[in-house]
């Protein structure tokens, strides 16, 4: 097991303020149009809440998004924002973040507008390392076009457009970031106030692409995806919280743990039954991604178990960062001069 | 003396037993097999006319396979390059000398020489398998196939590999230097300059110094070859051309493009992101642009194509100067990013180097059919500034223009090269860096509103561009995106008529857009016909006009660079002709806007062969036009 230092503060080079700041500075004028109780709410208070702890100056924030309910995100924050087209968001992020170095870029999507039309880029994103902190609202269902099917989808599902279900596979998309070279994910409820924010404040620290899965419940078209996580008695059994460096233990009493199943994959198991020695001490900081992505594999479709916090956090150079670097490499190592250039080696001179 | 390209002398000082004809304009056609690396020698030969003085003008046509099978027609490369000593527009309709390395390059480029032509045939590759492969039953360099033509026979890579016998050079890597001794042998030809291509071949091949001694004692041999022999009686002069007065050098459209860029990164003091992904024939821009990093331009190559140009536009978001570059099926997939340009308001340069279509159609060909879909090719109504440089060495001035409108009117500029112009090459006036224009552009740093806050959408009364304000700008936070703003504030808005006049603003923001007024060139004065091109044709319908009016007639030319807006004054110059001819390489996009926009009917020409016009071949057209319009 290997674990490496993060050396990087996700944040270097974006100016901080000495004044202070409140949640509602955060908040632009223009007028919140998702559904009423739409988990978009509270995930938009979180982040307005979260956002003022960082001491950023607000101006060097960007928020940018796709195309989807959650995309309407940049709208209601009082920072610079793009609401841009369905899918590109991480890739005018990248464009963004590799020309300023100075600004926190957010990346605001959803399941359909990541994971299906813009897939290509997440995963191409996740795997440069793109200095981009990207929510992704996973409510499993399209919202904006009424109610089909999305990607995180469970098979079979019933909607406006399967009427005898759907027939695809959904993604999970932690797996899948992993699968994409991801070098920092973590997932959270869209209820769990403190989870989420802890995730929030982790990613911005990371240097490098943060994929951040929020489970987000659409009371409109696919009420209560989520419910068995939120439910007393209920989301004790189900939800398997991280934290490095601790035991991965869960359960009412603390009954349940995570330990080491064949193949390198992870199991529950009764902590009487195997022993406290036996449970896996969580590692972020791993390099290989198994573990993680053993993790990963413990959340089913189901959400028989659900693991949120941290999977992986590791460090590895930014694209952006060695992109600037190279320039400044070649601006320190060979002469700017357009005359020289233009003319070449081979020139003639007629009198 | 047969010193001549010894100790990196010039050759053309030398004593020679051949006989020198002089000649103010040659064409010659390297053509072999792919393998054979006939683009570098084309290109060689077009560097030693350059550096002698010469005007020329060059088109490489090669496959789009890297490799295609050996020796067969499709796998065959050619190189054309003309050059004189007066100014030319074309790289020439024909080739008075061929030279054909094997029997594919010769059984595909011998029906262009016409009759009384120099054929050079490398006589090693003509064996019965490798006629076979190509149909020939019989050797024709044996029997009366080739009696029209002035043919010398050259058995090239013997020749080479007895050059190069005691380098202790394997027999294949010796044979592989048989283009260079092509080289040396029309250099003896055309006394040509020699040290240019001896110090190139040494600087290519620095890591391998045995490669490049002998690239260059191949290259020797084919000189000294052609001067001691007395297979060539005659050798052949072409005098300098009288350009007009300043420093020259030799350039591709691709690299004038990119240089272009480079220059706009300097005068408009902004960093470059480069979004893209590698498609024939614009990978070259990428290439360029790549190297030049230390004038704050950054390369990034994209996932895809959407992606490429979608980074391009994050950064002119955040100040800087997004470029994307692509071919035909690239604008496709970019249009949804150019539209959300179009609606954000933001600068962009898109390039576009047109290949023959549709879907993946000749990629190393040329066309100027994507003409209508860099004007239309978007849902909505979303019109965007379309410039399209005229020749190689006009793809710099053609990018620094395009840089400005988009730069000062905040929007994305298509810029519409193609593969003629891209790969082709010609003499460049070197601009003075002095003259360039400046680009600057002066970022929003104040609320602006009469509330005291920040309208991204408040316009200049004189452009119409919109206030254009950075993040990291303290007090102007705002949010831009695809949905339709409110006239000045920006906010999303679906009022009927807001979403009216967004339209009608946005157009207007284009359609003022100053452009220069149309120049028509007739020397007579009398014209009667109008013959009017856009793009890379200029060179053969300026080499046709110049044709019909030896004839004693006369014609009227004009060419169109800013394809939208038009001039100001294309109707008037186009209601003041009996005809108007417009050649292009489609099926008559252009025509279609002229008569949409002027309801003057022009008369369409079209060709859409992948291949530039011919100068005889508008010739004709024209000449027959200009008679029945005289006649009348
Ligand atoms: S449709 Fe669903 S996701 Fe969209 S705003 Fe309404 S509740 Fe939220």
């Amino acid at each position: 097991m290997t674990t490496i230092d993060l050396g990087l503060p996700g944040l270097a080079g974006v100016p901080t303020s000495d004044e202070p700041q409140k949640a509602k500075d955060y908040k632009s004028d223009q007028e919140v149009r998702w559904c009423p109780g739409c988990g978009d709410y509270v995930v938009l208070n979180a982040v307005q809440s979260f956002l003022p702890t960082l001491g950023l100056k607000r101006e060097n924030i960007v928020f940018i998004s796709g195309i989807g309910c959650s995309s309407r995100f940049p709208y209601y924050m009082n920072t610079y924002g793009m609401h841009s087209i369905h899918g590109r968001a991480p890739a005018i992020a990248t464009g963004l973040a590799t020309a300023r170095p100075d600004l926190s870029v957010w990346v605001v999507t959803g399941d359909g507008d990541a994971l299906s039309i813009g897939g290509n880029h997440l995963i191409h994103t996740l795997r440069r390392n793109v200095n981009l902190k990207i929510l992704l609202f996973n409510n499993r269902i399209y919202g904006l076009t009424k109610g089909q099917y999305s990607p995180t989808s469970e098979a079979g599902k019933v909607t406006k457009s399967t009427p005898m279900g759907s027939l695809d596979y959904p993604f999970n998309p932690v797996s899948l970031a992993l699968g994409a070279e991801v070098s920092f994910v973590g997932r959270a409820l869209d209820s769990d106030r403190k989870g989420l924010t802890e995730v929030l404040r982790q990613a911005a620290e990371h240097r490098g692409s943060a994929l951040v899965e929020i489970y987000q419940n659409c009371p409109i078209f696919n009420d209560g995806a989520f419910d068995v996580l939120k439910e007393p008695g209920e989301a004790e059994q189900r939800l398997i919280p991280l934290e490095h460096g601790k035991p991965v233990r869960f359960g009412a009493e603390g009954e349940y743990g995570v330990v080491r199943a064949g193949f390198g994959s992870l199991e529950v198991a009764k902590v009487s039954e195997v022993g406290e020695e036996e449970l896996v001490v969580h590692d972020a900081h791993m390099t290989d991604p198994s573990y993680a992505f053993a993790l990963s594999r413990l959340s089913t479709q189901d959400l028989r178990y659900t693991v949120t916090g941290v999977f992986r956090s590791v460090s590895r150079p930014t694209y952006d960062d060695q992109a600037r670097a190279q320039v400044e490499e070649a601006k320190a190592t060979r002469a700017a001069n357009l005359g020289d250039l233009l003319r070449g080696k081979d020139t003639w001179t007629v009198v | 003396m047969s010193t001549g390209v010894g100790g990196g002398g010039d050759a053309t000082g030398t004593t020679r037993p051949a006989a020198v004809t002089k000649l103010d304009r040659v064409v010659i056609r390297f053509a072999g097999d792919s393998g054979d690396g006939m683009q570098l020698t084309g290109d060689r030969f077009t560097s030693e006319a350059a550096a002698f003085g010469n005007d020329l003008s060059t088109m490489p046509n090669f496959p789009a396979e890297i490799r295609a099978p050996q020796g067969t027609i499709p796998g065959v490369s050619s190189f054309q390059v003309h050059f004189a000593d007066y100014d030319i527009l074309t790289p020439g309709d024909r080739p008075d000398v061929l030279v054909a390395m094997n029997p594919a390059a010769l059984k595909a480029n011998i029906a262009d020489l016409p009759a009384g032509g120099t054929l050079i045939v490398n006589t090693d590759e003509f064996i019965k398998r490798n006629l076979t492969k190509v149909g020939y039953d019989a050797n024709p360099l044996d029997d009366d196939t080739l009696a029209a033509y002035q043919v010398h026979q050259v058995a090239m890579a013997t020749l080479t590999q007895g050059a190069l016998a005691d380098t202790g050079l394997g027999k294949k890597d010796a044979e592989r230097c048989k283009n260079m001794f092509a080289l040396g042998l029309l250099s003896w030809m055309y006394h040509r300059p020699t040290e240019g291509t001896e110090r190139f071949l040494r600087e290519k091949f620095a890591k391998k110094p045995d490669i490049a001694e002998a690239n260059v004692l191949a290259f020797r041999a084919g000189f000294y070859y052609g001067e001691t022999t007395e297979a060539f009686a005659v050798t052949y002069e072409v005098a300098p051309a009288k350009l007009a007065q300043g420093t020259y050098r030799q350039i591709t459209g691709n690299t004038a493009l990119a240089y272009g860029i480079v220059a706009a990164a300097q005068q408009s003091r902004l960093p470059v992101l480069l979004g893209t992904y590698p498609i024939t024939p614009a990978s070259d821009i990428l290439h360029e642009l790549s190297k030049h990093k230390q004038f704050g331009i950054t390369t990034f190559q994209a996932e895809d194509e959407i992606a490429g140009i979608c980074a391009a536009l994050g950064a002119s978001y955040g100040g800087a100067l997004g470029v994307t570059s692509t071919s035909g099926p690239g604008i496709a997939l970019k249009s949804e990013t150019i539209g959300l340009g179009v609606m954000t308001e933001l600068p962009l340069l898109v390039i576009d180097v047109q290949r023959g279509g549709p879907s993946t159609g000749l990629p190393t060909k040329t066309e100027q059919a994507d003409l209508l879909q860099a004007m239309f090719g978007r849902n909505g109504e979303s019109p965007v500034p379309i410039v399209a440089p005229q020749s190689p060495a006009d793809c710099f001035a053609a990018a620094l223009e395009a840089t400005h409108i988009a730069l000062k009117y905040r929007t994305p500029v298509l810029l519409l090269s193609d593969g003629a112009v891209a790969n082709g090459s010609e003499p460049w006036l070197i601009p003075d860096v002095e003259d360039l224009p400046d680009l600057g552009v002066e970022f929003a740093t104040e609320p602006n509103a009469p509330d005291g806050s920040f309208w991204p959408y408040l316009r200049d009364p004189e452009t119409l561009a919109r206030a254009w304000a950075v993040p990291g700008t303290p007090g102007l936070q705002h949010r831009i995106g695809g949905l339709e703003k409110a006239d000045g504030t920006g906010n999303i808005s679906y009022e009927p008529d807001n979403h009216d006049r967004m339209v009608r603003l946005r157009q207007a923001k284009i359609d003022g857009i100053p452009v220069p007024d149309l120049e028509v060139h007739d020397p007579s004065g009398k014209a009667r016909v109008l013959v009017l091109g856009w793009g890379s044709s200029y060179g053969p319908i300026g080499a046709a006009c110049r044709r019909v009016r030896k004839l004693g007639l006369s014609v009227a030319q004009a060419h169109l660079r800013n394809l939208n807006p038009f001039p100001a004054n294309l109707g008037d110059v186009l209601r003041g002709y009996d005809k108007v001819v417009v050649p292009e390489m489609n099926l008559g996009q252009l025509a279609l806007l002229l008569r949409g926009r002027y309801l003057v009917d022009v008369i369409s020409y079209t060709k859409v062969a992948g291949l530039p016009f011919k100068a005889e071949e508008l010739q004709n057209v024209l000449t027959d036009i200009v008679k029945g319009v005289d006649a009348a």
